[in-house]
């Protein structure tokens, strides 16, 4: 049994049973799990979560679905990475990397798709279907072959050849649209209503996809031992991540697993591209214009985010930041984590740490907090962005005359690094 | 006349249809004229100030009207509005 009561919708308050809806037939607002969370907090514990698996199912009580072998390819528990090297580089003090790179298809989606496939099977669904800049696509294909459900995904034309592979390897139909995220977003919710039998994991079943996300503030806090961070820098594309990290932490204190109630800052990253949430909180609106994304950011290129309001709010009611970043900074952000934690991330990635170091030179990000950042996405999905961008110190004849030639002078300080 | 494609949360609106035909010169004539052969839709699509509601989403031949002149978008005879969700993807 799962604690849900039932969907409400955000904007009008509406109640809807636990279903495959995703909108409000009133207003066209978001639904969203409601739960019963006295009854939550009469069973869960600390204890019962540290028993249970190492994925993102130790935190079922707090999922909106509950099955004895869910859709699962292990996804989540990944590892949160001091980075004391980083942090000095930047003027920070405590910083923690939270290491989704380590996800089995190599992104923070595993957490979405596992819960949303599961629901989705439960409710009798038996094609899995998704709208994708790229990690989703990779993610929904492979639980879908996991879970012996057919799939249909489609993607923009121009995403990274990796992504593309990573998709189609798992056998079920891949369509690339000719157009932009968006263009495939629209076309998969004009879908749906034709395809009332195929499980678009961030269409109709998105209220139950979204719930995901909180289990990367579920880990944090407890990988820091039961503890919220002061301050956590999460990436925006639709903003769907950002607002369900922000619920997280509150709904731990809700059913008692903290001690303290959390404060936490929650500051948003986007590519300067695609910055329709960081435009708005620099100009201080409440209204998003959606833009036409240009970045090597593709899977944050969502150019009309569809909780991008409520992302700019959980920013702002938490005393956070948001900020965007140019391609530029993009690729040096890749090169700054990998270089100083070892840590290979993918654009996103990039964003991520280029807006971390960003809002710590400006002073929104300070030494005296405690900060996570999310990394969301591993390297070798992107790669081709370094194409050009690294390589190779020296290609030299297979001779030691060679290798002296080309790296006389920096032989000598590596020996002396070693020696100090 | 305009095609109007209607998602599947207001077809009961419709008697089930998905697409209808409406006649009008604007994107706003075509959604009051659609209200007025189908009563419903107005307090759906549009908030209070008479724009369109923070998750409605429409779109004149696959663009969206927020980059074209909103409710004011001419349209020439032919086209098909989309009337979609905003909620989705990510
Ligand atoms: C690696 C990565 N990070 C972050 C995001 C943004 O998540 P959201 O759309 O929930 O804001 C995405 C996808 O959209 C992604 O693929
Ligand atoms: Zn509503």
């Amino acid at each position: 049994m799962d604690f849900v009561s039932g969907l409400r919708c955000r904007e009008c308050g509406r109640g809807y049973p636990a279903e495959a809806l995703h909108v409000c037939d009133f207003c066209f607002g978001p639904l969203e799990v409601t739960y019963d969370y006295e009854k939550i907090a009469s069973v869960v514990t600390r204890e019962r979560i540290e028993a249970g698996p190492r994925s993102i199912w130790r935190y079922a009580d707090l999922l909106p679905v509950h099955d004895a072998a869910p859709v699962d390819l292990g996804a989540g528990f990944t590892p949160l990475v001091r980075a004391d090297r980083l942090a000095s580089e930047l003027g920070l003090g405590e910083l923690w990397i939270k290491d989704d790179t380590a996800n089995p298809t190599g992104s923070f989606k595993d957490r979405v798709v596992s819960v949303a496939l599961t629901k989705a099977r439960q409710l009798g669904f038996k094609v899995a279907a998704c709208a994708s800049t790229g990690n989703l696509a990779n993610s929904v294909a492979a639980h879908a072959a996991r879970a012996g459900m057919d799939s249909i995904v489609l993607i923009p034309h121009d995403l990274e050849r990796a992504k593309v592979t990573m998709t189609a390897v798992y056998g079920g139909t891949l369509v690339a649209v000719e157009g932009s995220y968006d263009d495939v977003n629209r076309l998969c919710a004009e879908l749906t209503s034709e395809q009332p039998d195929w499980a678009f994991v961030n269409v109709n079943v998105r209220t139950y996809y979204a719930e995901g996300s909180k289990t990367l503030a579920f880990e944090v806090a407890e990988q820091l031992g039961w503890q919220a961070p002061d301050h956590v820098v999460v990436p925006i594309g639709s903003g769907s991540q950002l607002t369900k990290v922000a619920k997280g932490f509150r709904e731990l204190w809700q059913v008692g697993l903290l001690d303290e109630e959390p404060s936490v800052r929650v500051s948003g990253a986007q590519a300067e591209g695609c910055s329709p949430v960081a435009t708005a909180f620099a100009e201080g609106t409440d209204a998003i214009r959606p833009v036409k994304p240009n970045t090597i950011a593709k899977s944050l290129a969502i150019g009309n985010p569809a909780d991008g309001w409520y992302a700019l709010d959980a920013i702002r009611s938490s005393g956070g930041s948001c900020a965007s970043v140019t391609d530029a900074e993009v690729l040096d952000g890749i090169g700054l984590l990998a270089r100083t934690e070892g840590i290979f991330a993918e654009t996103a990635g990039g964003v991520t740490i280029a807006t971390l170091a960003k809002l710590a030179a400006q002073g929104a990000i300070r030494a005296d907090e405690r900060v996570v950042a999310m990394v969301t996405g591993h390297g070798l999905k992107t790669a081709e962005a370094l194409t050009g961008v690294v390589g190779p110190t020296a290609t030299i004849a297979p001779t030691l005359e060679s290798f002296g030639d080309a790296l006389g002078d920096q032989l000598n300080t590596i020996r002396s690094q070693r020696s100090s | 006349m305009t095609t109007v494609r209607i998602p599947a949360q207001l077809r009961t609106l419709t008697a089930g249809a998905g697409e209808l035909s409406i006649d009008g010169s604007t994107v706003g004539e075509v959604l009051v004229a659609l209200d007025g052969a189908h009563a419903g839709f107005a307090e759906r699509l549009f908030d209070e100030s008479g724009g369109l509601r923070r998750f409605v989403n429409v779109f004149v031949d696959e663009e969206d009207v927020r980059f074209l002149d909103g409710l004011a978008t001419p349209l020439t005879p032919g086209q098909t509005i989309s009337i979609v969700p905003a909620v989705a993807g990510g």
